[in-house]
């Protein structure tokens, strides 16, 4: 092959590439046409038009698959990263929980459990905390359970704060007291006058006062937030929330400036002055009260890692490995489940592949070799299963293999077979193999058929001829030569079977299912979406990496689907 | 003609039939023998019968009756890669996904020999067909007669007593044909092989072959040296197929052993040599070549035949002119002419005599 394209000056008679040496001319120029452009500059010119009609002819089919394809799939292997949700639902408690060590203290302090209870409380008043405790569940299996309790509670958590406020000054009760101090004078105005058409204005902060008192100000703009939207209310007439106190309790603590140009600053400047006698809340106390799981350390570990926007976790999942505090580990022997799904997949499936070599090459070879006629009734059969639905041939496939079905029938007849032993042939692997080689054998047969159609008989004939017997000439010629035709067709049906799913299900039991369907529960039993995606980047990764292999070893110009 | 089980036979065909459906038969009764070192060309139309003749020879069909021998010995029963014949094809079948070296080894391998043998009858074969500088290209990096060449080599590389070879020059154009049909005769006669070629060119068969067998409808219908089966075609058919003729239909007047007399449907009477006509009233068709028609009737003998004869189209083909004449009632009577100093072009519609002498015309079957 290498020394193929290096010498076209060793011809000594006319070849193919003689016209090719006219039109590369020593001259030292670029070619020019006739008019004096460069030849280049003309010959693209006229192929532009040609060039913009064909882009223009594959542009709606382009689109489609963009839109219904590349971008789906794109979207969806992205979830297999994605992991957005811990850091969005718990700011608060993400931000501080940042600089806890598990090591030194096996349990956050107040600050976390504080941060908590304003993060809970916006969550549970937006219906987020079930969602967050499903995805840490995958991680640690409780939270869930864990959130959801907790949430029904956590609007109760720093009511002490409030009560003891609200006896300082009773105007601390009235929600106009907070709307006066924290919202924008404009947006006071524009919410007054909105009589219940169109948007709500939407509430702003007042300047300035997020420097002086920061926590309340984005508790407050949280809780102006929610029932603005959660509620549909305004919030000049719905009462505070305790963690909102819980926050201005927290920043009046560390004795602030207060200007005097803020509203309300003598009332402030009070409660600043009393807050240091004020009885506290055991935060703490109070979620360990709800859930003892606030008390393991496990679960904050868990918290802390998956805060971050992106994690591997569900690839480590997905390859049965899990984070610990230790770095990357095994996950626990009984949850091992992937690895040995991806190692039976591609076993299963190169079994798959080989049994459809084995069976559909004689098949293709006798198609390509009968006369037309006979070839066609053949080709017919061939592509007979193409014609019934997919389920029902898996279905046939059950009644057969079953333990009474009819081939152990038969075998039992005839006597192969004791009664009180039939074969295991479905619901395991061997009944995989046996449905899926059916299946998918059409799909060897025809690559297979159409690079055997293009070899010409006479090249088995000049083999004979030249002293090859049978055997040698089918080995050393003709075998070579459907080469091609193999590739294609082991492509095709490997990759197929590789992502096979319905067949697997219904005939495959517990022993002989693939990994497709362990990511088709994913998306639609467990909702483990993160999970599924990531096991279907794997999946995709390792076609990827064989058809890469492939083409270093056989060179993917070698396949052919005939012509 | 040699017969049949002639003791110095090399390849013999002994009355052999094959039919393909069992209700027609594609060769009908074929008997041939050939002497060692002789190129004979099997010459027909398609469907002649003359590829299924050269493919029963090979080993490809079987003959449904009859005999093939090679070297004295029947070879019916012998499978295709034990006959050690070298063939060539009419599509060269070069293996396409090994290199042109590797092709000419592999009946060398399949022969288990040694690598050192194999590499230097490789080079020789190479040579022999000036292809030495190809030996590791692939059979699509090569042009048609290159190509050609090296399925001549691959076919000659194990050195096989006869080669076989199914139109092989089909596919090339006229100069390269020319060239090639050269090298083959005399690298047969070089080498000393018996050699049968298979065409429907007869110009091909005439300038390469010892002998040539005219196959028609399954039969052999002449089998002769090339100058024979020219100038004494022995029945119509070969008159035909064989190099342009000029046919004059009559019955038969008077006959002797020597010569006869024809009355033409037109009312002439001719003179002409009784080749396959028997007696007086058979009827016949009279062969006359085009290039023995002479025009300046002065040059022929007394006893040549003279008739007159319109000039209906003139032809320049450069080095001859190829005049077509109304004749006896025969608007396709040719006639050609060289291209010499002396010779006048004709000018359609115009009446000339023409002539001829009575051996150069042949009373042939109706």
């Amino acid at each position: 092959m290498s020394n193929a394209t290096t010498g076209p000056d060793n011809l000594t008679g006319v070849t193919p590439d003689t016209g090719l040496k006219i039109g590369q001319s020593d001259e030292s120029g670029p070619m020019l046409a006739a008019d004096g452009t460069p030849l280049k500059k003309s010959l693209n010119r006229a192929l532009r038009k040609q060039k913009i009609r064909a882009l223009a002819l594959i542009a709606p089919l382009l689109i489609f698959i963009l839109a219904t394809f590349i971008y789906p799939i794109g979207e969806m292997l992205f979830r297999s990263v994605e992991n957005q949700i811990v850091g969005e639902v718990l700011p608060r408690t993400v931000r501080v929980l940042a600089d806890w060590e598990s090591e030194n203290d096996p349990v956050p302090g107040d600050a976390v459990f504080s941060a908590l209870t304003k993060d809970m409380m916006v969550a549970v008043e937006e219906k987020n905390h079930t969602r967050l405790g499903s995805r840490l569940n995958y991680e640690v299996s409780g939270v869930s359970s864990l959130f959801r309790k907790s949430g029904r509670s956590v609007d109760d958590f720093g009511e002490v704060y409030t009560d003891q406020f609200i006896a300082l000054d009773p105007a601390w009760e009235d929600p106009l007291t907070f709307v006066s101090i924290f919202a924008d004078e404009a947006w006071v105005e524009a919410d007054a006058a909105y009589d219940g058409e169109g948007r709500r204005p939407r509430f702003l902060l007042r300047d300035g006062v997020g420097e002086v008192l920061p926590q309340t100000a984005s508790m407050y703009r949280d809780f102006a937030r929610v029932v603005q939207t959660e509620d549909e209310d305004s919030p000049t007439e719905e009462d505070v929330w305790n963690s909102v106190y819980l926050a201005l309790y927290e920043d009046l603590s560390v004795q602030p400036d207060i200007p005097a140009g803020l509203p309300q600053a003598e009332m402030l400047a009070t409660a600043r002055g009393a807050v240091a006698d004020f009885e506290t809340a055991d935060l703490r106390a109070a979620f360990v009260d709800v859930d003892e799981g606030w008390e393991e350390t496990r679960v904050w570990q868990t918290i802390q890692q998956y805060s971050a926007p992106y994690t591997t976790g569900y690839f480590l999942n997905s390859v049965d490995l899990q984070k610990t505090p230790d770095g990357v580990d095994w996950r626990p022997e009984n949850e091992q489940i992937y690895v040995t799904l991806f190692i039976r997949t591609m076993i299963m499936s190169t079994i798959i592949t080989v049994s459809c070599i084995l069976l559909g090459y004689p098949v293709a070879w006798l198609l390509a070799n009968l006369p037309a006629s006979k070839a066609n009734l053949l080709m017919i059969l061939v592509l007979l299963p193409f014609w019934t639905s997919l389920l029902v041939r898996t279905s046939a496939w059950k009644a057969l293999l079953q333990n009474q079905g009819v081939i152990n029938d038969l075998a039992v007849w005839i006597g192969i077979v004791a009664d009180d032993n039939r074969l295991a042939l479905i619901n395991n692997a061997t009944g995989t193999v046996i449905a899926m080689t059916h299946i998918l054998l059409p799909f060897m047969i025809l690559p297979l058929y159409s690079v055997m159609k293009t070899i010409p008989p006479s090249y088995l004939r000049a083999a004979k001829s030249l002293g090859a017997t049978n055997v040698t000439a089918f080995r050393r010629v003709y075998f070579p030569q459907s080469v091609p035709g193999i590739g294609a067709g082991s492509i095709l049906v490997f990759i197929l079977s590789i992502g096979y799913y319905i067949t697997p299900e219904i005939v495959g039991g517990t022993k002989g299912v693939f990994i497709s369907n362990r990511i088709a529960y994913h998306i639609s039993t467990s909702l483990n979406w993160g999970l599924a995606a990531a096991l279907g980047s794997i999946l995709l990764a390792v076609v990827l990496l064989l058809y890469w292999c492939y083409d270093r070893i056989v060179g993917i110009d070698n396949v052919k689907l005939g012509g | 003609m040699p017969v049949a089980n002639d003791a110095s036979a090399f390849v013999e065909f002994d009355r052999v039939q094959k039919s393909y459906d069992g209700e027609q038969l594609v060769v009908k009764d074929l008997n041939l023998s050939m002497p060692k070192g002789e190129f004979l060309t099997m010459l027909g139309p398609s469907g002649s019968g003359k590829t299924t003749c050269l493919m029963m020879l090979a080993g490809f069909e079987t003959a449904t009756h009859g005999d093939i021998r090679l070297d004295g010995k029947p070879i019916n029963d012998i499978p295709p890669h034990k006959r050690g014949i070298g063939m060539v094809f009419q599509n060269y079948a070069l293996f396409p996904h090994m290199t042109v070296a590797e092709n000419l080894a592999f009946p060398l391998q399949v022969r288990k020999m040694d690598r050192n043998t194999q590499e230097e009858k490789v080079k020789r074969a190479l040579g022999r067909v000036q292809m030495n500088d190809f030996a590791g290209r692939r059979p699509a990096q090569l042009s048609g007669g290159q190509q050609q060449r090296i399925a001549l080599a691959r076919a000659l590389v194990f050195e096989p007593e006869l080669v076989l070879m199914d139109e092989p020059l089909g596919a090339l154009d006229k100069q390269l044909r020319e060239t090639l049909q050269f090298e083959i005769t005399n690298l047969a006669h070089e080498l000393g092989i018996t050699v049968v070629y298979v065409t429907h060119d007869q110009t091909e068969a005439l300038t390469m072959s010892d002998r040539v067998a005219v196959f028609e409808n399954g039969r052999i219908q002449q089998l002769a040296a090339p100058d024979e089966l020219y100038e004494e075609p022995q029945n119509s058919f070969v008159a035909q197929f064989i190099g342009e003729n000029n046919t004059l239909e009559g019955v038969v007047a008077e006959i002797t052993d020597t010569t006869c007399v024809v009355k033409l449907d037109s009312g002439e009477v001719i003179d002409a040599v009784p080749v396959n006509v028997n007696k007086v009233g058979d009827r016949t068709k009279v062969s006359i070549r085009p290039e023995r028609v002479e025009v300046d009737t002065k040059k022929l003998g007394p006893n040549a035949h003279t008739l007159k004869a319109e000039v209906l189209e003139f032809v320049y083909m450069g080095d001859i002119f190829r005049t077509r004449l109304r004749v006896a009632g025969n608007t396709d009577f040719v006639i050609k002419t060289r291209n010499s100093p002396d010779q006048t072009k004709l000018t359609p519609g115009t009446t000339i005599d023409i002539g001829w002498l009575p051996r150069d015309c042949r009373a042939l079957d109706a």
